[in-house]
């Protein structure tokens, strides 16, 4: 709840700061209307594309002179599996400019998805304008892959050196480790404790942990200059929210599953539950996918707006070339970053409260009366 | 919701899911538990520590309250010594006094007695020279006066006047 009235302020303050600056600009460039007018859509264009996944990790690009697009960046190994492992690196795409050849195969890029193709990138349409060429299967190592695996070492080495640093200082965390030890504590005692409860929230403490970190230094790595959204993808945010609804059902208690097919328990006669259960139980039923559903929405939405905000306020910056309205946005897009900053630790304490709330729900025992 | 399910990539969900598993297991096995047993030793030693400091300060009080009661006694019974000794001393100088008293009186009555005798003795002693003088005195006296028949006479009338019959 907090997360949506978060972004609901940011969205509100945002709004209240582009009037502003349209108003001070609007009065500085009217000439230059009909060519921002194109800036605004390559702008627009731009951001779609670095909230989207990408097949090759390009930091930036720019037009030459000669009119040519040049990346910086490289190229990413193409998995796929089209009657037979296929194997190539992106850098056959062009970043979508040309048809890749493979053993025979040709595949082209479109909507940042990979289609097979005839040798000249023909892609057949149906009526609603959706591609009607095969799809093969996609298990490329694409940028949100890479920044993943680098998150996973990161967390690897960090929290191995913590875990060793104890032996050498006699019991005390060293180094890198001061400076988790806390947080990691803060995961077991303020969240995991009080929402799982003292008698089990050991088996649940290596998940929440793990989670906890993982979302954060993915939302933290969202925040640098490599231009990586990993978080604001609805893969990934569902892949973490599959495993909180898989944990949750599976250690789910007999209790658990009574609160769900007989919540009002023995308070009524069962000829008077009957007609409650009808709607009770699909309510409760549905229950147990909506919450993790929340959590993968939540947590998506709020990365995705962020980087969509932030953006924006730096794109401005090249729509008002003015010397009012460029400040203005930078400091408008450096306030953002800060409360991004402060959101990618709530997003992370958030998923990870919830699902502990879960999975205290799952672990609970009543005493039966 | 449409686009959701457009944007969604299989691929990428499997790769997740493969590297957050594989993260799970790794760091439960070499992170989370040794740090999570470190600190839980950590904070088992520092509760037996506070333990053990509370009850060292309990014992230290009945230390305290025992070397209370100990000097207490102490002085008590200081106080009980120093009472007697006082009035031992007291009854000492008493007798000492009283004593002394009787020594000094005796002295005094013995050398007082002796004076009395020494006394005495010499005024006998005088008595006697007296006499003798006075008789020597007489004799010649009486010689000179005797040499003559008046003076004689007179002396013995005046002799004769001098002697009252008492």
């Amino acid at each position: 709840m907090n997360s949506n009235t978060t972004i609901l302020d940011q969205v509100k303050k945002a709004t209240l700061l582009f009037a502003l600056l349209f108003a001070s600009v609007s009065l500085a460039n009217t000439k230059e209307e009909a060519q921002s007018g194109d800036l605004k859509t390559e702008i627009k264009e731009y951001i779609a594309h670095h909230l989207q996944d990408a097949y090759d990790f390009s930091l930036f690009s720019y037009t030459n002179e000669k009119g040519e697009h040049v990346y910086i960046g490289a190229p990413l190994p193409i998995i796929l599996w089209d009657n037979g492992l296929k194997v190539f690196s992106s850098s056959k795409f062009h970043h979508g400019e040309t048809v890749a050849e493979v053993d025979g195969n040709y595949y082209a890029l479109y909507h940042n998805k990979i289609y097979r193709t005839d040798a000249n990138g023909t892609i057949n349409y149906d009526e609603e304008h959706h591609p009607t060429n095969a799809k093969p299967l996609d298990f490329s190592i694409t940028k949100s892959v890479v920044s993943m695996f680098l998150v996973v070492v990161l967390m690897f080495v960090l929290f191995k050196k913590q875990a060793e640093s104890y032996a050498k200082n006699g019991g005390l965390a060293g180094g890198v480790g001061r400076f988790l030890e806390p947080i990691v504590l803060y995961v077991r005692d303020d969240i995991a404790r009080p929402n799982i409860g003292e008698k089990k929230y050991k088996k649940y403490i290596n998940f929440l942990l793990t989670i906890f970190f993982f979302i954060w230094f993915l939302n933290l790595l969202g925040m640098t200059p490599l231009g990586v959204n990993v978080t604001g993808n609805i893969a990934v945010t569902f892949g973490l929210a599959l495993l909180t609804f898989i944990i949750t059902n599976v250690t789910g208690t007999k209790d658990y599953w009574l609160h769900i097919f007989d919540p009002l328990g023995s308070t009524m006669p069962w000829f008077a539950k009957l007609p409650l259960y009808i709607i009770l139980i699909p309510i409760e039923v549905l229950g147990i996918f909506i919450k993790p559903f929340s959590l993968l929405i939540r947590l998506y939405a709020n990365m995705q707006a962020g980087h969509i905000v932030l953006m924006s306020l730096i794109g401005l910056m090249f729509i008002f070339k003015s010397w009012i309205g460029s400040p203005l946005s930078f400091g408008l897009a450096f306030a953002i970053s800060l409360i991004e900053i402060l959101v990618a630790f709530l997003q992370a304490y958030i998923f990870t409260m919830l699902s502990a709330l879960y999975f205290g729900f799952a672990a609970e025992e009543h005493e039966h009366h | 919701m449409e686009k959701l399910i457009e944007e969604f990539s299989l691929g990428l969900f499997v790769w997740q899911t493969l590297l957050f598993v594989g993260l799970l297991f790794l760091l439960a096995k070499y992170a989370w538990k040794p740090i999570l047993t470190a600190v839980e030793e950590r904070e088992n030693t520092i509760k037996d520590a506070l333990d053990s400091a509370e009850k060292a300060k309990a014992d230290m009080e009945a230390v305290q309250a025992d070397n209370k009661r100990i000097l207490k006694e102490a002085r008590a019974e200081r106080d009980a010594l120093l009472a007697d000794a006082k009035k031992a001393s007291t009854q000492m100088i008493n007798e000492a006094k009283e004593a002394a008293q009787l020594e000094a009186d005796k002295i005094a009555s013995a050398a007082q007695a002796a004076i009395e005798q020494e006394k005495n003795a010499a005024i006998n002693e005088l008595k006697n020279q007296v006499a003798t003088l006075s008789i020597d005195i007489a004799q010649k006296v009486l010689q000179g006066e005797l040499a003559d028949e008046k003076k004689q006479q007179a002396l013995v009338e005046k002799l004769v006047n001098d002697i009252e019959i008492k």
